[in-house]
């Protein structure tokens, strides 16, 4: 079953990204949680990472009128940062990885199965 | 008819016997019970139809597994688009297959008992969703149970259904490092379903039978598939002393009967000599949990039927060790109930006082006032025992137990 492992990273964390001091330790442990499921015959190779949300703009259409919003669809502290896409045996597996994703610990990981087309 | 009878007492049979065993091996691979359910009440429906002409089959539960699985099949089929030849002969292959396993099912249910408790389902749905899948309950009996609207519990039972189904929760056995996790829980819903809409704390029991048969059942299921679990023979051993007290919670007037005041002739010995039995082999795993804390609690009772008092020392060290591991309000006012035995009414009312600031909602709860009643009279403080008995009496539903708790409230006058 495939399942995209949705990473939802902190202001804090998205920070990490270009600070200085903590982008190394920030972008290696994404590597090594990419290497580690492509290892593990679990990663698919599909995935990406985002642009942190100021560079996120959302489209509506209604009424027939595109509104176009700056920002993500949603105002939450956590916001999407990117996505792998996994495949495993079932949810317990899924989450056994999701785990293991590096925003586990600070941010919140959300599991959700690919529709099967 | 006297075939059409006997046909419809077989499938009785089999559904009460062979009902779970049969959804979850229908259901383990698509892990669709929704569809599951439908396609064996159909079977069922068509076996109340044709048995009474062709005779009831040699292997009935097969019969029941191949028409249920047939049935699983072409609604697949309808749902999606497929070559002709193909289904036939995938059909004919799977009917095969059926067939000849049918007669040797395998037991899916110990896994599917685990996806019910899985993390991933919401917690109120896990012990209705045993009960429905496992035993058959209908959802309307088990939203009596939980106090719950029947609506409402359908509902519940339709999401976490249709989360096993998209999110792919498994009916795979844990692996061993998640297994205590996992199986607590599922030990959490089975004890769920034997407490639920029970008002007893201290022993006082509402003479809710309500779905304790199917606990026990689940409870002994559970016991038979982890005989190595200390836990889930610590489970079924509690049960088993609880219900063995049931027939003497009443006297023949139906009055309500303390623990102490029970006749201890109308105990079933059977049940404690088989809970004992257990927890002496839970013992000899060497993993104490919770469970066991409470069946040794109640087999500590359960000396007065050899006309020994209960070691209440022992009663309120258990009592301890239980809210070391799972504090609650309940077994707080157990413990103060058991203190009060073994150190005296005044020790027991201050740590009653300190569970009541602990847990305010010991407020709304009758046998809260009941003991703290029974406390303040103990130590001649009789004009709040009365008081005490009023908040408890407004808090009571049950008939019986008010009269016994207007009863105790009149001694003082």
């Amino acid at each position: 079953m495939k399942y995209a492992i949705l990473v939802y990273e902190t202001p804090d964390e998205f920070a990490a990204r270009d600070d200085e001091a903590r982008r190394d330790a920030y972008w290696g442990a994404y590597s090594a949680y990419g290497a580690l499921l492509q290892q593990e015959g679990v990663g698919t190779g599909q995935g990406a990472g985002l642009k942190p949300p100021h560079a996120a703009t959302t489209v509506r259409v209604r009424g027939g009128a595109r509104q176009v919003i700056d920002g993500p669809f949603a105002d939450t502290k956590e916001q999407l940062g990117g996505f792998f896409i996994i495949d495993v045996a079932d949810l317990d597996a899924a989450l056994a990885w999701a785990e293991k994703c590096p925003s586990a610990m600070r941010g919140s990981v959300e599991v959700r199965p690919l529709l099967e087309m | 008819m006297s075939d059409a009878r006997s046909a419809a007492q077989l499938a009785e049979r089999i559904a009460r016997e062979s009902y779970g065993r049969l959804l979850a091996s229908l259901a383990a691979r698509t892990r669709d019970l929704a569809a599951a359910e439908d396609a064996l009440s159909e079977a069922f429906a068509a076996a109340l139809r044709v048995w009474p002409q062709t005779g009831p089959p040699d292997n009935p539960e097969g019969w029941l597994f191949a028409a249920a699985r047939r049935k699983l099949i072409d609604g697949a089929r309808r749902a999606q688009t497929a070559l002709a030849a193909q289904d036939a002969l995938a059909r004919a292959a799977e009917e095969i297959e059926a067939e000849m396993s049918a007669s040797a099912l395998p037991d899916r249910r110990l896994g599917l008992l685990f996806a019910c408790a899985h993390p991933a389902i919401d917690e109120g749905a896990r012990t209705p969703l045993m009960l429905q899948t496992i035993l058959g309950v209908s959802a309307e009996r088990i939203a009596a149970a939980f106090l719950v609207e029947p609506s409402a519990m359908s509902q519940r039972l339709v999401r976490a259904k249709k989360r096993i189904r998209d999110a792919g929760i498994s009916f795979e056995i844990p692996e061993p490092d998640a297994w205590p996790v996992r199986i607590q829980a599922v030990q959490e819903a089975i004890y769920a379903a034997y407490t639920e809409g029970w008002s007893d704390a201290a022993g006082v029991d509402a003479a809710r039978a309500g779905l304790t048969d199917e606990a026990i059942w689940l409870a002994r299921a559970l016991a038979a598939y982890t005989p190595d679990d200390a836990e889930s023979l610590g489970l079924l051993a509690l049960f088993l002393h609880l219900e063995a007290r049931r027939p003497a919670r009443r006297d023949p007037q139906g009055r309500y009967q303390p623990l102490d005041r029970q006749d201890v002739s109308l105990w079933r010995k059977d049940w404690i000599e088989e809970a004992e039995a257990l927890l002496l082999r839970a013992a000899g795993l060497r993993r104490v949990g919770r469970f066991q804390l409470e069946a040794a609690i109640q087999s500590a009772h359960a000396r007065r039927r050899h006309g020994d008092d209960p070691d209440w020392r022992a009663i309120a060290g258990f009592y301890a060790a239980v809210i070391a591991i799972s504090p609650s309000p309940v077994t707080q006012l157990n413990y103060c109930a058991a203190l009060a035995r073994s150190e005296g009414p005044s020790a027991a009312l201050t740590l009653l006082d300190e569970a009541a600031d602990r847990f305010p909602i010991l407020g709304d709860y009758q046998p809260f006032w009941a003991l703290r009643a029974h406390l303040c009279a103990r130590t001649g403080a009789n004009a709040e025992a009365r008081a005490a008995y009023d908040q408890a009496i407004t808090r009571e539903r049950d008939p019986i137990v008010i009269a016994y708790l207007r009863e105790q409230r009149a001694q003082l006058d």
